[in-house]
């Protein structure tokens, strides 16, 4: 079937939403394309808060924003683009609220603020108050904030529908073409679609289901990650991959820092808060990174807790039961569910959880897809939120920060689409497009045998999760390198179990795991040439960062025999790279 | 511990009717039956249907029937259950196939109650101000993440499927008590109708379903007030 609009937004988490209101609101007749009911995006699982400097509790600036932003992704960040999430935080913060936001508030009514880790006054001179907050379910309320306000406005959502291919015309996406629409799978009964557009917006969300032990659903399997690059288009600084240092141990389910914003402590197996050792200063409240190594050195060295000393702390207790039940009832929830511990009178067992993708898809300011390092534009191509890499986190992205660059650069798509859509005249697309993808899926449903995807995707993980994960060296990420390549060919002959057409999740899971496997041999190529530590990228060969050599985003491109790499400088502009404490 | 899990099965391209189907399933105590159904698919039978995102109780994907009760699959325990376990899909909604029902007419209830904040004043420059008191007024039926397990939970909605259902009432609820929205009034008429507020019977079934411990029936109880100090 063919259906047209002016614009395609493909992803109905916080990104892709904000993207859809604005080109509603502009009257540009505009598709949304989600896998999942847009509710059940992974922006309803973000908890602690959203960073704007509003300076409702202490004096605040952007700049300070923008600063805490650069420093905290070890200057890999382009400061452009940082100046931009720092400033347009505020309005949007400001705008969401006008939507029906409820944020906690302060006792004058104003949005309540609280500190988060990275974030400082004046410059680095001590934590901040700076992220508005709704309990520790700030994402579930952004997300139902801006479906709402889709309702409202009226967009049209095409909802289980899984896109399976981009649509260039002109040539491939990454040889001049421009984009034309996407081919998508309607889960209900496996009908193929035609969707055709001026402007397409790829925001669908991380890849973190490449990790064993991660916070991430399910379904975040970077499939707009991997489109892109199969149509030839670099994928930008995928080494830089956050570990979060508070997942629930054995499972990876986070535990909001807002638990540590608001107080709460890590302690080793002989009850010591060994953040003193590694961050005097910040202490818990150093960047993610420095916190997640930490933990690592801790368990490494010995002083992990639990039968396997593989796991250490993290105690709320002395905050009291006001503040754990009603500033973070959720995470404590969690730890009651899914551990069986109760967080008023027991400390959490932690580990660190794969959690957040720096890089990805690389656009400018304005969103639109660049396909090398003179930044040329993809034509009709935009993407945002995790999904992209603009780059506002750099090595290291700030807690919050996340929801932020979905909220900015989600509005600034949808604004950029809707000009783009004025002025550009509809593409043609051919008859026969759907051909390609239709033919890799029927092989896929109907191969009469091969190994288990499921099986296959639990190996990658492992695979992942071992050898490119918090510490890195060049064995490891040789061991990686190489089994990626491994399961990539075994990919080819996997067998589906379920031949159906009505709601075949078997062929859609093996469908991701093919999308995983592309992220994954781009992060471990870019990881291993990488050959200095800098924010989540740790290698113990090279433990200094080389701005000489280094100061400079990562450009993947697909190829036969493995990724092609090369490099784009970082654009900075009021902040000159220095070492990185805290 | 070894578990047995009964699921109920149907393949419209398959079965004529649906049928339970049994399974043995290796587990931890503390695993949730979302790990059961994950592991059945990998590994002995992957035409499996259901489905699930976050796997933690946030994203309302993996409402089920499970020992006679609707809960999230990824939020209850194997030791809570026992071992013997039975999941069913939600009663109430067209099945597609296996766990898996439509979820249109429950999303359509929803939109009906205009589900977004209608404030008739001007915005202004910076955030409209909200007591702390106020705020607190409608905390509870914000959290709610649309899962459906209480509608589907709801003898009054399988006795008449037009009815708008608790989750609808909710989330009325939320716009209702919020100090910031003007259209209390048009929401309270369209609940006002013979498919609105009235037809609860106050049975309790959906604060027992709800995964997020949302006092459902208070809400809608608060919700009937509102409606008949509007009528007088
Ligand atoms: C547990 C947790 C807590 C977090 N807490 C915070 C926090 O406190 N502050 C913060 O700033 N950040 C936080 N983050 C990070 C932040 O929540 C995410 O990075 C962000 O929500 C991603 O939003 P998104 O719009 O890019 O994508 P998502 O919300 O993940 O949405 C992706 C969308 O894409 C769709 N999609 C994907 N693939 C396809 C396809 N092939 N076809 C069609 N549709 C598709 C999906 O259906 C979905 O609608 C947290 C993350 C996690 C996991
Ligand atoms: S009120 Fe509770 S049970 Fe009903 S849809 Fe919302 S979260 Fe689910
Ligand atoms: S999978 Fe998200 S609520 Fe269970």
């Amino acid at each position: 079937m063919r259906i047209d609009h002016d614009a395609l937004v493909i992803g109905a988490g916080g990104a892709g939403l904000w993207a859809a209101l604005e080109l509603a609101r502009a009257g540009v007749s505009t598709g949304v394309l989600t896998k999942l009911y847009p509710t059940r995006s992974h922006t309803g699982a973000a908890q602690g808060g959203v960073c704007a400097a509003l300076g409702n509790q202490e004096e605040d600036h952007w700049e300070w924003h923008m600063f805490d932003t650069v420093k905290g992704g070890d200057y890999l960040v382009d400061q452009d683009a940082a100046e931009v999430l720092a400033h347009e935080a505020i309005e949007t913060v400001i705008e969401l609220e006008h939507m029906g936001l409820p944020f906690n508030r302060t006792p004058d009514g104003k949005i309540d603020q609280r500190r988060f880790g990275g974030h400082t006054r004046n410059f680095g001179e001590g934590p901040i108050k700076r992220a508005c907050f709704a309990a520790d379910r700030t994402g579930h309320m952004i997300l139902q904030t801006l479906y709402q306000s889709c309702i409202k406005a009226g967009v049209q959502f095409y909802d289980e529908y899984h896109v399976v291919d981009l649509l260039f015309e002109g040539g491939e996406g990454g040889d001049g073409g421009r984009a034309a629409g996407v081919v998508a799978y309607r889960i209900a009964d496996g009908e193929l679609h035609t969707f055709g557009a001026k402007a397409v917006l790829l925001a669908t969300g991380g890849n973190g289901r490449m990790f064993s032990i991660t916070s991430n659903a399910h379904s975040l399997t970077g499939d707009g990650m991997s489109l892109v690059y199969r149509h030839g288009i670099p994928l930008e600084d995928m080494e830089f991959y956050q570990f979060h240092p508070t997942g629930i141990y054995g499972i990876g389910i986070l535990l909001s820092e807002a638990a540590r914003g608001e107080g709460g402590t890590l302690l080793n197996a002989d009850g010591e808060r060994f953040m003193s050792r590694y961050a005097p200063k910040a202490m818990e409240l150093a960047p993610r990174d420095m916190v997640s190594r930490a933990i690592y050195l801790e368990i490494r060295d010995g002083r992990g807790a639990g039968p396997k000393k593989d796991y250490v702390y993290l105690d709320v207790r002395h905050l009291g039961r006001a503040v754990i039940e009603e500033k973070l009832p959720d995470i404590t929830e969690f730890a009651r569910v899914y551990l069986g511990v109760e967080p008023l009178t027991e400390p959490v067992p932690i580990q660190p959880t794969a959690h957040y993708a720096m890089g990805g898809i690389p656009t400018d300011l304005r969103t639109r897809v660049v396909r090398d390092e003179a930044n040329t534009v993809v034509e009709g191509l935009f993407a945002a939120g995790e999904a992209a890499c603009v780059s506002v986190h750099g090595a290291n992205r700030l807690g919050t920060n996340s929801l932020v660059d979905l909220l900015v650069f989600g509005r600034r798509a949808g604004r950029e689409m809707a000009a783009y859509c004025r002025a550009a005249e509809a593409p043609s697309i051919a008859a026969d497009v759907e051909e390609p993808v239709r033919s890799e899926l029927e092989a896929l449903r109907t191969r009469p045998e091969g190994e288990s995807p499921s099986a296959l995707k639990a190996e990658l993980a492992t695979l992942m999760m071992d050898n490119v994960g918090v510490f890195r060296t060049a064995k490891m990420m040789a061991t990686a390198v190489a089994g990626v390549a491994a399961i990539k060919d075994r990919y080819t002959r996997v067998r589906v179990r379920d031949t159906g057409r009505i709601f075949n999740t078997d062929l859609l899971e093996a469908r991701e795991l093919g999308y995983l496997i592309d992220g994954a041999e781009a992060m471990a190529s870019s990881a291993i040439a990488r050959t200095e530590s800098r924010g989540a990228h740790s290698r113990d060969d090279y433990p200094e960062r080389d701005d000489v050599n280094f100061l400079a985003h990562t450009l993947a491109y697909r190829g036969e025999a493995g990724p092609s790499l090369r490099y784009k400088p970082v654009t900075i502009t009021r902040f000159e790279p220095k070492p990185r404490t805290y | 511990m070894q578990v047995d899990l009964r699921i109920l099965r149907f393949d419209p391209e398959r079965d004529a009717a649906p049928h339970w189907e049994s399974y043995r399933v290796e587990a931890e105590p503390m695993d949730r039956v979302l790990n059961l159904l994950t592991t059945v698919k990998a590994e002995q039978d992957g035409t499996l249907t259901f489905r699930r995102s976050c796997a933690h109780g946030i994203c309302g994907s993996d409402a089920m029937l499970i020992n006679g009760r609707n809960r999230l699959a990824c939020k209850i325990r194997v030791d809570q259950l026992g071992k013997k376990i039975t999941v069913a899909p939600l009663t109430g909604l067209p099945v597609v196939k296996d766990l898996v029902v439509d979820m249109d007419t429950f999303f359509s209830k929803y939109r009906s109650v205009m589900p977004f904040l209608i404030a008739d004043s001007p915005a202004p420059e910076r955030e409209r101000r909200q007591s702390q008191a106020d705020r607190a007024r409608y905390d509870d039926t914000t959290k709610c993440i649309l899962c459906a397990a209480c509608t589907t939970a709801c003898p009054s909605f399988w006795a008449q499927p037009s009815y708008v259902g608790p989750a609808a009432i909710v989330n009325a609820h939320r716009f209702i008590f919020d100090s910031r929205d003007d259209a209390g009034d048009e929401r309270l008429e369209i609940l006002a109708d013979k498919d609105g507020v009235w037809r609860c019977r106050t049975i309790f079934n959906c604060v027992d379903a709800c995964p997020r411990g949302i006092n459902i029936t208070r809400a809608i109880l608060e919700v009937s007030r509102a409606v008949v100090e509007r009528s007088v």
